[in-house]
């Protein structure tokens, strides 16, 4: 078909515009990278929306502390590979600071103390756009989050009186204090995500694909040994050939059995996986609208 | 909803290379049951999961509903759940092997002008549903006229709940001649009619044999078959500069690029072009990307363009042919939607966007106001609120690069902004 694109080359586009927007619309934006897979899908769109210059604006990581080790190495090497400038906050310093406050039980999550590291990071450097990857299909909440999503100056989003997003015309105006959290990848779906993967030939971290390790079984999700779960009564760690599908805090993220070692295999598992892959999330299982509250409060 | 039997196979790597996505909206008056069609896709197409069934599940029995409520599926927000209302435009998305879909799943209830223009704005295809039993109603004919503002090209009339009055083809006939005549004072070329039980699945995915008597495909099919390749427009070239790409690198040490989205043509390197608003001509020297040089770029393609000659140029100009130019003025007409609560003010000043410049407006007159029922002007109540659609006519600070919304949708559409709440007021069409 001539003059016309495939649903990927449009998703493309319609993030690259995205990203130029930002960088014209405002003065300090930054990528929040978490070394997942959505992260490394937004800095190679990033890198091809302003090439052949450099990425016009900082990654930055909100580190817990619980990360898996493979993803802090991947991070790292992919930083250096694209000359970027990576800024790192620690949740750990939110703690000792007295602003945060490790939660109690034997699976303490720092997911939603990253809020308040986030929020601070934000203030602190003056950051008035934040690039997140999320997308609208992993989570009903954020099925209704728009491309450019206002926070008013406690970094609050307010659903019920989102902006209306109309056309190619993306709203940035904001006063002294706000900021923006900007989705590049709204449309995408996890398909899209890993089909681009392939199709752009892009390193992720090892963690996604099969290998073997002990985990334990909590309330139906599989946990990753680590030093920062505490065994209750009655469970024991197994091993097992796991990978996982998304890449989160050690403490909460779930992963699944699976022989899939190539980008390939991952995406015929895709394609006829039954559980969305927020399923194997123990952060989004504490509630009916975990999703919506920590968003209000300012999460990713 | 019965268990889930799906034809669609799991996709090839080539197959799902070679897929185009389909934008569309859907609208219906309350209890069209627009929710459970939308279930019915979804399901077919395996695009729901079994944790998000289960959360509906679970949400259905503590609501107290014997049936599974598919509109929990939609309604993300708290305060939609319980109020059992749905607040804002929320999207939806489904593969076929042939196609992507994306659903802008837009409410019934209040602020539904606001919501279906805003859903509207970027869909190639608007589903309006009716009830088989009520035919043609006033909403109907208030979907279809936004449809056909917004310049939707296609529309399918899906005549909903045949199996509540025994799949009669007689009164699926009748609805399809009123619509037709309605729609005949419409703009919108290409209109389908299909009758459904979205509950029962009938022409929903497969071909209903309760109704051996509609000749034509099943929803699923039409949705997958409809042509978009042509509703860009390739006639008219413009390239609204959304930035100019500087290296400032030893390699690339003189290197200035044009970055933007083609909003309609085809660019080509050694094309003769003008640059707007300075009126400069000059020639494509390349067309970038980082996967390499292209040979031409058309809608809606991200790129780089570098001309021969080192001409000023910035965000906000616009580079289109020689001998095919926008418009360029300050004294514009639109078809306005209002989007705010606080009412449009006459004599205001607001701020404008408009592709990639901004600019400021006032608005010099309000010429009328449009009853979306009945299409009729209303001249003596020229109050233009919340919902309302209405002709104005603003000057601007300094002059746009336009061409009319019927010609393009991308250089032809602004947005008013509140300048003291910095919140998005307005959509306008130009005229």
């Amino acid at each position: 078909m001539k003059y016309s694109l495939t649903h990927l080359q449009q998703l493309e586009s319609e993030a690259i515009f995205i990203m130029r927007e930002v960088a014209s619309q405002f003065e300090k934006p930054v990528l929040l990278f978490s070394g997942g897979k959505d992260s490394i899908v937004m800095v190679r769109l990033a890198q091809k929306a302003f090439w052949p210059a450099k990425i016009p604006f900082p990654l930055m990581h909100i580190d817990t502390g619980h990360n898996f080790p493979e993803t802090i190495e991947f991070r790292d090497r992919l930083v250096e590979e694209l000359g970027a400038k990576l800024i790192v906050r620690y949740v750990q310093d939110s703690i000792d600071q007295g602003k945060a406050v490790e939660e109690k039980g034997p699976n303490p999550s720092r997911n939603g103390l990253q809020t308040i590291t986030l929020l601070d990071a934000i203030e602190e450097l003056k950051f008035d756009a934040a690039f997140g990857g999320a997308r609208r299909d992993e989570e009903k909440a954020r099925a209704k989050e728009r491309f450019f999503s206002h926070r008013d100056e406690f970094g609050q989003w307010d659903p019920r009186n989102q902006r209306p997003e109309l056309w190619n015309l993306f709203n940035g105006k904001k006063t002294l204090g706000e900021h923006f959290r900007v989705f590049p990848l709204s449309n995408w779906t996890e398909m899209d995500v890993w089909q681009y993967i392939a199709a752009e030939n892009l390193e992720i971290p090892k963690i996604y694909f099969s290998h073997q390790r002990e985990v334990v079984k909590r309330d139906g999700v599989l946990l990753a040994k680590s030093e920062f779960i505490t065994l209750l009564e009655g469970e024991h760690y197994e091993e097992r050939q796991i990978r996982f599908r998304t890449v989160g805090d050690m403490t909460c993220t779930g992963s699944v059995e699976s022989p899939a070692t190539t980008i390939e295999a991952i995406i015929q598992e895709v394609a006829s996986a039954k559980v969305t892959e927020r399923g194997a999330r123990a952060d989004d299982k504490r509630s009916e609208a975990a999703m919506e509250d920590r968003k209000k409060q300012g999460y990713f | 909803m019965s268990s889930q039997t799906t034809d669609i196979q799991i996709q090839t790597n080539d197959q799902y290379l070679n897929m185009d996505l389909l934008r569309f909206t859907t609208a219906g008056s309350v209890d069209d049951g627009k929710s459970t069609l939308i279930g019915r896709l979804l399901f077919d197409s395996k695009a729901i999961f079994e944790d998000q069934l289960d959360a509906v599940e679970r949400a259905s029995s503590n609501a107290g509903d014997e049936n599974l409520n598919l509109a929990l599926l939609t309604d993300g927000l708290r305060d939609e759940r319980e109020q059992g209302i749905t607040i804002d435009v929320a999207y939806r998305y489904f593969a076929t092997p042939k196609r992507k879909f994306i659903i802008a799943d837009t409410p019934g209830h209040t602020q539904y002008t606001r919501n279906m223009v805003t859903g509207a704005s970027t869909a190639n295809l608007a589903i309006v549903l009716v009830d088989a039993r009520h035919g043609v109603v006033e909403q109907t004919c208030r979907h279809a006229f936004i449809a056909s503002l917004l310049r939707i090209q296609h529309l399918i009339l899906c005549v909903n709940k045949m199996d509540l009055i025994a799949y009669e083809q007689s009164q699926f006939e009748k609805i399809q001649s009123d619509f037709s005549e309605f729609s005949s004072k419409l703009d919108i070329p290409d209109i389908h009619y299909i009758p459904i039980s979205a509950l029962k699945g009938d022409n929903v995915v497969h071909k209903s044999e309760n109704m051996p008597w509609y000749e034509g495909a099943s929803l699923l099919y039409t949705l997958e078959n409809v042509q978009i390749s042509s509703d860009n427009n390739l006639v008219d070239s413009r390239f609204p500069v959304q930035r100019v790409i500087r290296p400032q690198s030893d390699q690339f040490h003189d290197y200035r690029g044009y970055a933007g989205r083609i909003a309609g043509g085809v660019f080509k390197p050694g094309d003769e072009v003008i640059v707007l608003p300075s009126g400069l001509t000059s020639k494509i020297t390349s067309i970038e990307t980082i996967n390499g040089k292209l040979e031409e770029a058309f809608p809606p393609m991200s790129v780089s363009m570098t001309l021969e000659d080192d001409i000023d140029t910035t965000r906000g100009d616009m580079i289109a042919k020689p001998d095919n130019q926008p418009n360029v003025g300050q004294d514009i007409d639109l078809m306005v939607c209002w989007l705010n609560e606080k009412k449009l003010a006459p004599r205001g000043k607001y701020a404008i966007k408009h592709t990639t410049k901004d600019a400021r407006c006032i608005v010099k007159e309000v010429k009328y106001k449009v009853n979306i029922n009945t299409l009729h002007r209303i001249e003596d109540d020229l109050e233009i609120g919340l919902n309302d659609i209405g002709r104005i006519s603003i000057r601007t600070t300094s002059p746009l690069l336009y061409d009319s919304y019927k010609i393009n949708r991308t250089t032809g559409s602004v947005i008013l902004i509140d300048e003291f709440t910095n919140e998005t007021v307005g959509a306008g069409m130009i005229i």
